[in-house]
């Protein structure tokens, strides 16, 4: 397990080295200055106006659930572009291949890299919701409800996606890889909207061919767990916002996008093992 | 490849020769457990191939060396070493040792990215030697090298030979493997077709060439005593001398018999001539 130590070791510095790391951390930093002024102005006007308390509370709720949207998304793009090129780039380049005549087994390689970038993702996540959640204290004084369940929950749909970024990258080239786990993530994100059309307009069919396109792709799903986990009880009750959600996936999606992504990790290792290099 | 069997003998430096396609990389690859064989089995060391212990006692330069270009030499090396489960204390006294032997000591804190194709070239033959390996596949290692370069990989690989390792070597520059070698082996459309040892006449084959006139068929006869493959075609008499020690003899017979001899011409038979030789000549273009 050495190996795979040194491996993570190495994915990790490459981030910081090839400055992947910083350039998605000022981003991060550069959306939470600018979520924290929107916050900020929203504040000053709502109390200049004289608008009431309750709707002050739920404007600012909305404006903290756009905030975690807008997280979640940075952080699904970040996992996908980061690490779609890590197998496939090193494969077809040859770069692997003065590694894999190393005393390591192959899937002390992949779980480094997968190691590796598991840790940047979480410093991200953890980071990015971390911030939102203090921007949202200390500016609007409000509370978020659920946010560590929340940022679990996108911790897992990112670790899903990187994991299916492996998977993949196991046996298609970078471009491919990357139409085809984008591809199955938006194909998810259209379907969780299915989904939620279907709950509001009572049509099963719809709330169907949703929950099919989540078992095909369930990253959406987990996303929309933790949207309902963030949820107060007022915003459940009015059912539906843009960036919550009215058709909450349940747990057992959860447990489904987990065992997902050990298939996915299980496909990745058996892939590279058997695999020429 | 094909019912391909070889044997390295341990201390050797071993060629292996062949055409473009003939799966020299191929074979390189299978005996490092990069490429599985569609059947059959590979064996290194007296383990198989996909082993992963034997490759504690392996070292690698991979045709067209690539690694991360965004690690220095310094810690390249350092990688390497830590994979193959080398201590810090011993990467200490290692990583210089390694830096000079390939002649880049100053730029040992210079990320690889900086570096010429030739540097990269040293880097990749100095990571595979990181851990002393007993065995040293290296697979083109004078590609992208100037002069200079390549008699450092020539003085790498005599070193490296004294050490006691075995070095298996695969390169397109004949006259490389001519000095470098003890044995080679030809390959072609995945099968050993022919070997040949480098050692055992160092001075190489010999062919001989004269222009005689008044030749008499019972004295080419009896040049069969100095060599192979004698021929009169005209004035022309082509011989093989079992070696260059006898053509002062051959001389001496043809003159005794009382031929006129106007051209005599002993010529060294290349590598590349042999090698031309067992593979034909190119069929393209």
């Amino acid at each position: 397990m050495s190996g795979a130590w040194i491996m993570a070791g190495v994915t990790f510095r490459e981030a910081a080295r090839r400055k992947i790391l910083w350039t998605a951390m000022i981003a991060g930093a550069a959306f939470l200055a600018l979520f924290s002024t929107g916050l900020h102005f929203q504040v000053k006007d709502a109390t200049s106006h004289n608008v009431p308390p309750l709707i002050v509370h739920q404007v600012q709720a909305a404006l903290l659930q756009i905030g975690f949207y807008a997280v979640n998304m940075l952080a699904v793009v970040m996992t996908i572009l980061t690490s779609v090129d890590t197998l496939s780039g090193e494969i077809s380049s040859g770069t692997i291949q003065a590694i894999a005549t190393k005393p390591l087994p192959r899937w002390e390689i992949l779980m480094g890299k997968w190691m590796g970038f598991s840790g940047m993702i979480a410093i991200y996540v953890g980071g990015m919701f971390g911030g939102v959640a203090a921007v949202g204290y200390v500016i609007g004084g409000v509370r978020p409800h659920g946010t560590v369940m929340a940022a679990l929950l996108v911790y897992l749909e990112c670790l899903l996606l990187l994991t299916v970024t492996f998977s993949c990258g196991t046996k298609f080239s970078t471009l491919t890889n990357g139409v085809i786990v984008l591809g199955m993530h938006g194909l998810a994100f259209v379907g969780g909207w299915i989904e939620q059309i279907g709950a509001l307009t009572t049509s099963p069919r719809l709330v169907t061919l949703g929950i099919v396109s989540s078992l095909l792709m369930p990253s959406e799903s987990v996303w929309r767990r933790a949207s309902f986990e963030m949820q107060s009880s007022l915003t459940r009750s009015l059912q539906f916002s843009p960036f919550s959600s009215a058709s909450a996936p349940s747990a057992a999606m959860v447990g489904y996008a987990a065992v997902y992504l050990l298939v996915a990790l299980t496909i990745a290792l058996y892939n590279f093992h058997e695999r020429d290099l | 490849m094909s019912n391909l069997s070889l044997e390295v003998r341990r201390g050797e430096v071993f060629g292996f020769l062949g055409p473009n396609g003939a799966g020299k990389s191929t074979s390189i690859k299978m005996l490092l457990g990069l490429v599985k064989p569609s059947s059959g089995q590979a064996f290194v060391l007296g383990a198989p191939s996909d082993d992963v212990e034997v490759r504690r006692k392996i070292g690698f330069l991979p045709e067209d060396f690539r690694f991360y270009t965004w690690l220095t030499a310094t810690e390249l090396l350092r990688l390497h070493g830590r994979l193959c489960g080398m201590n810090a204390a011993r990467l200490r006294e290692r990583v210089p040792v390694l830096l000079e032997l390939v002649g880049l000591t100053p730029h040992r804190e210079k990320r690889l990215r900086d570096f010429s194709k030739g540097m990269l070239q040293r880097m990749g033959l100095a990571q595979a030697l990181i851990h002393e390996p007993e065995l040293v596949f290296l697979d083109e290692p004078t590609s992208g090298l100037d002069p200079m370069g390549r008699r450092l990989v020539r003085d790498v690989i005599r070193a490296e030979r004294e050490r006691g390792a075995t070095i298996f070597l695969n390169s397109h520059i004949l006259s490389e493997i001519e000095i470098t070698c003890d044995r080679v082996v030809f390959i072609k459309e995945g099968r050993v077709v022919a070997s040949h040892d480098l050692r055992a006449n160092p001075e190489g084959e010999v062919r001989l060439a004269a222009r005689v006139r008044r030749l008499s068929g019972e004295a080419v006869s009896g040049l069969e005593k100095w060599g192979t493959g004698a021929r009169l075609d005209g004035e022309r008499l082509t011989l093989v001398p079992r070696s260059a020690h006898v053509l002062p003899e051959i001389l001496r017979h043809l003159v005794a018999s009382g031929a006129d001899v106007f051209e005599y011409r002993p010529e060294h038979v290349s590598l590349e001539d042999l090698f031309l030789k067992i593979m034909g000549e190119d069929q393209g273009l």
